[in-house]
Parts: C-alpha cells; structure tokens; sequence
C-alpha cells in the first residue's frame, strides 16, 4: 500500500526548464520526509505539484490515498500548506487571518472563531492576536502561517523551507512544534536547504538535484554512502605537520588530507571512539601538541557533495525562483 | 486512518451556495483591509474631485456642448463623464490588490484551500464595488456643491437618476475584472497599477464623456459612438435629465441604457472567464 504521499515519475517542464524529471516519492504514514536540494532543484515545483497548485505534465500522486489529478478538490480538503513565504494578509490581525482560513475550509464562522483561539494560543500567539500581522516579527509571522497551515488538523502537511530567513532561536522554536505535530500522527514533506535542519526533523530524507532524486535514505545511511567515520587533527605547530601527518597514516585507512593554514590534518579511519584514544597517546608520545582533535562523522554537505560532485550552492534567490516557474 | 477517515472537512452540499459564501469571505477579507487603509480611499477620492473641479472651472467657459457654450450647462454634461470616469479607475486597485496577494503568496495559500475555484476573484471585485460605491457619493455631494443638478435639461425622477447610479456601479463592477485579469497577469502591483490604468485614458478620452463629438474628426467620433465606455456615459445624461446627449445614429447612442447593460454584462462574462482561468493555473 502506497504511503501518505506518493508520487511516481512526476514530470514538470517550464519552457526549456525541466523542473522536475521524474520524481518518485514514497512518505509512509506518520513520517517526515525531508526534501533536500538547493535552489532550483525542483523542491518548490514538487511541493506545489502534490499540493494541487500545479497540474505535473506527467506522473501519478497519491496524497491521504486521494488520487491528486483525480480529485484535487478532495486533496485539498485533508492537506495543508505552509509555503515559502507567510502567506498571511498583514493588514488582518492575526486571529482573522486564522478564522478567514477556517472558513474557507468550509468551517461554520462560530467553529472558525473557537479553532483561531485555539491555535494562538498553541502557536503562543495570543498576546498578538488582536494586532495586525504586519507589526508581527519574521517568526510571529511564520508561526501564523504554519498556524494556517493547521487549521483542520490535515492528515498530511505539506512545507516549504519553513524555517528560510529565521534566526537560529526562532527556527528553534519552529522545528519544536514540527516534532509535536509529527508525534501526533501527521504526516509531513519538508523541504529545506539546511542540511542540519533535514538531519534534525527528517525520518528519510530524498536528495533532490536538477529535478531528480539523486538518493534517499535515513541520515545515517546517507552518511554512510559517504564513507565512515574521520579523525581530524589540529596541531599547534606548524613544523609538527609532517611528522602528525606520518602518525596519521598509521591509523587511517586512506590518504591524509593537511590543511596547511589551519594546521589542520584528516585521515579516513575506523575503530571509532578507542582508535582516537590510540591516536592521541601516539601523537603525545612524539612530543606533538595539539589544539584540537576529534572523530568526526560526514555531514549532510559531505553526502551532498559525493552525491552531486558540487557542494550545495544557494543561487540567488531570484534565479531559484524563475526555476521553479 | 483509511483515505476515507482522511477527509475530515464535509464538501460542500451546493456549489453556489459555498461560491457565495467564500466570496464573502474574501470580500469581507478585503473590506477589512480597506479600512485600514484609509489614505488608499482618500487617494482614490481626491483625483475625481480634482477633476470635477479643474474640468468645471478651467474648461467651463470655453467648451461648446450643442450649440451652447455656457459654464453651467458644461458643468452639467461633464459630470456624468467624470463619473463613469471614476468608476472605471477602480480597475487599478482591484488589479494592485489581486497582483499583491500573488506576489504575497496569498494566492498560493488560497488556491490549496477546498474553497470555491473563483471566489477569491470574486471576492475582491465585491469589496471593490463597496468602495467605487463610496467614492460615488461622496463625487455626488461634491458635484452637487460645485453647482450640477439633475433634471436641467428636461425632467427627470429619483427613480431614473438612481437607475444612472446603478448602470455606473455595474460599469465599474465590470472594468475590475479586467483589473482582476491584469493583476493575475503582472508580477507586481507597480505593474499591476500602471497597465491597469494607462489604457484608461484613452478610453476614457476618446468618448463622450468630456467634449461633444460632434466636434470629432468622423472616424474618432465612430470609435467614441462605438466605445463601451460612452455607452454608460450617454445613458446616465439620459436619466440624468443633463444636456449634451449626443444625436449620433450609432446603434449605442440611440439606445444607450441597453447598450451600457450589454457592454458591460459582456465585459463581466468574457474577463471573468478568463481571469478565472488564469487563477486555476496561476504560479506565483
């Protein structure tokens, strides 16, 4: 049975453009999936495809076992949406911009009314209620919107970069209400361009690249596509660096690679926890002092750099957005 | 949770009846926000005034409307120009507000809800036919303080210059769905503004409604007589009971009340249609 959003060999073209070039997802029930990609690797354009918004030129989507070509109307009755930008009317205060939204999901205005007080006061909203959003901060803002988002409580939420433009306590804040929503049963697509924020909130995360899924899997899988584990070496000598460099190969299980400016050293290795120990004892036994050493474990801009030969590069925010036209 | 459990919003028991009332949804939406937006309101008010002013007082003594070339019979066949004039420039807000809440992401949030496919159009076009309404009386009053009347050019009633009214409200109504379908089209309200208003001045010029045109070149007066806009311009100094109508034998100047209700009916049926349109497919 296919999960709570699925979708197989979606295809969009945009002119010369092919946004997306046959994406196949599949969300078991309950789960989040983390759409990572930069720019203009067609997240938007998928978010906006299971969403209703954009008819895909080919491919099937199932959302909430709803046929979304089908019956679009029907989607639209179980999702929501939280997209790039807070879509709240910022001359309403925020308490009709909710009730406005409960509405149009065909609430009575008395049901609208109770679910507004309700969902501002989860969203610690309710000292702003009565103001118009536009006196709202960046975060108010998004806490509105994703408010909106869940005004029926949808079986399956859709959001795109959530947290883009938040400062670290804000999108803090945010991805603690996105683990309350998802341990109630929701299940949700997240798209984002923090590497961090996928590894942090995702169950699977879906590498996307040039309108493709280029790989997916749980973040550890990933990083072990990746490779294992590395050591890294700071010396605090310059001169040390051939002789630490020479320790190194000893214990690792590949070539050296010595950032010459930082002082800094990084062998492939595995053994974990008790090689470092070994590591440590040996570079002290040469008399080597170090600032700084560690065992560290690939992160997602490894595994998107392997898996894409380019590092994730943010485009300027005009030229994602003309892609995802 | 089946699919079946997943729907947890009831579809609606009647398609126009959830029409009417999401479109009320919006234009309450939309009234709220004018609102609170006073000084677009007041901006909107003070070129028509402008007008009635510079036209009555700067054109007055020099402009000949039949064979007369008197300051107060111009002052009288100028108003109903400057009226229709001023209903039509509700194009421009309508197609700024549409082309903002694109830009917003408005439309993006609107068009994932289970609401009516046209009701956010629909909607603002409402709210902007309360405010055309209100700019209307508020014109009215002024003319009326600058000297116009009905009824100087024969008699007339209540009931004939409210019909005037009405044919100019759904002049209006009808030119902000074209605004609808420029701010669907534009991707800004700047844009939105701009191409919802330049176009207006040559219909609005080559017309009736400020000088006789029986002065016209023949082919510029065809296209006036022909023009949509002339048509509500001719009907309202009609039922106003104001000089100046034109003797033309062009089929709209002859029957200009059925004209104006035709013109803008059609105006109503075709750019909704497609304003609509552009809406189901929009990408913000």
């Amino acid at each position: 049975m296919p999960g709570a959003i699925y979708a197989e060999g979606l295809v969009k073209t945009f002119g010369d453009v092919r946004a997306l070039d046959g994406v196949d997802l599949d969300v078991p029930e309950g789960t989040v999936l983390g759409l990572l990609g930069p720019n203009g690797a067609g997240k938007t354009t998928a978010v906006r495809c299971l969403t209703t918004l954009l008819r895909p030129d080919s491919g099937s989507a199932v959302v909430a076992g709803i046929d979304v070509l089908k019956h679009p109307d029907a989607v639209r009755r179980s999702i929501g949406l939280s997209g790039q930008f807070a879509a709240v009317d910022e001359y309403l205060t925020g308490r009709e911009n909710l009730q406005m939204v409960g509405q149009l999901y065909q609430m009575k205005a008395k049901a609208a009314k109770a679910r507004a007080v309700e969902l501002l006061e989860q969203f610690d909203l309710a000292d702003a209620a009565d103001r118009p959003t536009k006196t709202y901060s960046g975060g108010m803002r998004r806490r509105l919107d994703l408010a909106a988002a869940l005004v029926v409580s949808p079986p399956v939420m859709f959001m795109d970069e959530p947290t883009t433009g938040l400062d670290p306590r804000n999108r803090q804040l945010l991805w603690e209400v996105i683990k309350r929503l998802v341990s109630g049963g929701t299940t949700l697509l997240l798209t984002t361009q923090y590497l961090e924020e996928a590894d942090h909130l995702a169950h699977e995360i879906a590498v996307v690249d040039h309108g493709h899924v280029i790989a997916t899997g749980t973040s550890d899988q990933l990083k072990a596509r990746t490779g294992g584990e590395r050591v890294e070496v700071v010396v605090h000598e310059r001169e040390d660096i051939p002789t630490a460099s020479e320790v190194l190969r000893g214990f690792g299980k590949g070539g050296t690679t010595v950032e010459d400016h930082m002082r800094k050293l990084t062998v492939p290795v595995t053994g974990g926890a008790k090689l470092l120990a070994e590591v440590i004892r040996e570079l002290d036994t040469r008399g080597i002092e170090i600032d700084d050493i560690g065992l560290r474990r690939p992160t997602l801009d490894d595994v998107f750099l392997s898996l894409t030969g380019h590092v994730a590069e943010v485009k300027d925010e005009e030229n994602g957005k003309e892609a995802v036209k | 949770m089946s699919a079946l459990d997943a729907v947890r919003v009831a579809p609606a028991t009647n398609p126009v009846s959830q029409s009417v009332r999401d479109s009320m949804v919006v234009a309450k939406r939309n009234l709220i926000r004018m609102s609170r937006i006073p000084e677009m309101i007041i901006y909107g008010l003070i070129q028509p005034i402008m007008f009635v002013v510079l036209f009555t007082y700067v054109f007055g003594g020099s402009m000949q409307i039949g064979s007369s070339t008197s300051a107060v019979d111009y002052k009288n066949f100028l108003m109903a120009g400057i009226f229709a004039q001023t209903v039509t420039f509700a194009t421009a807000s309508s197609g700024a507000g549409i082309a903002d809440d694109m830009h917003k992401g408005l439309i993006d949030r609107f068009r994932s809800l289970p609401m009516a496919r046209g009701a956010v159009l629909t909607g603002r076009t409402f709210a902007d036919l309360v405010q055309t309404a209100l700019t209307l009386v508020v014109l009215a009053v002024v003319a009326l303080l600058v000297g116009w009347r009905v009824g100087s050019d024969g008699s007339t009633d209540a009931g004939r210059v409210l019909a005037a009214f009405g044919l100019l409200l759904l002049l209006g109504y009808a030119f902000t769905w074209i605004g609808a379908l420029i701010g669907m089209s534009v991707r800004t309200p700047e844009a939105a503004t701009s191409s919802g208003l330049i176009w207006l001045f040559p219909v609005t010029f080559i017309s009736n409604a400020f000088v006789d045109t029986s002065h016209m070149t023949p082919w510029l007066r065809h296209v006036a007589d022909w023009n949509p806009f002339s048509a509500t311009v001719q009907a309202c100094r009609e039922l106003f009971a104001n000089p100046g109508v034109s003797p033309s034998d062009a089929w709209p100047m002859q029957h200009p009340v059925w004209a104006s209700l035709i013109y803008s009916a059609l105006i109503i049926v075709v750019f909704r249609t497609l304003a609509v349109r552009k809406y189901r497919s929009a990408t913000a």
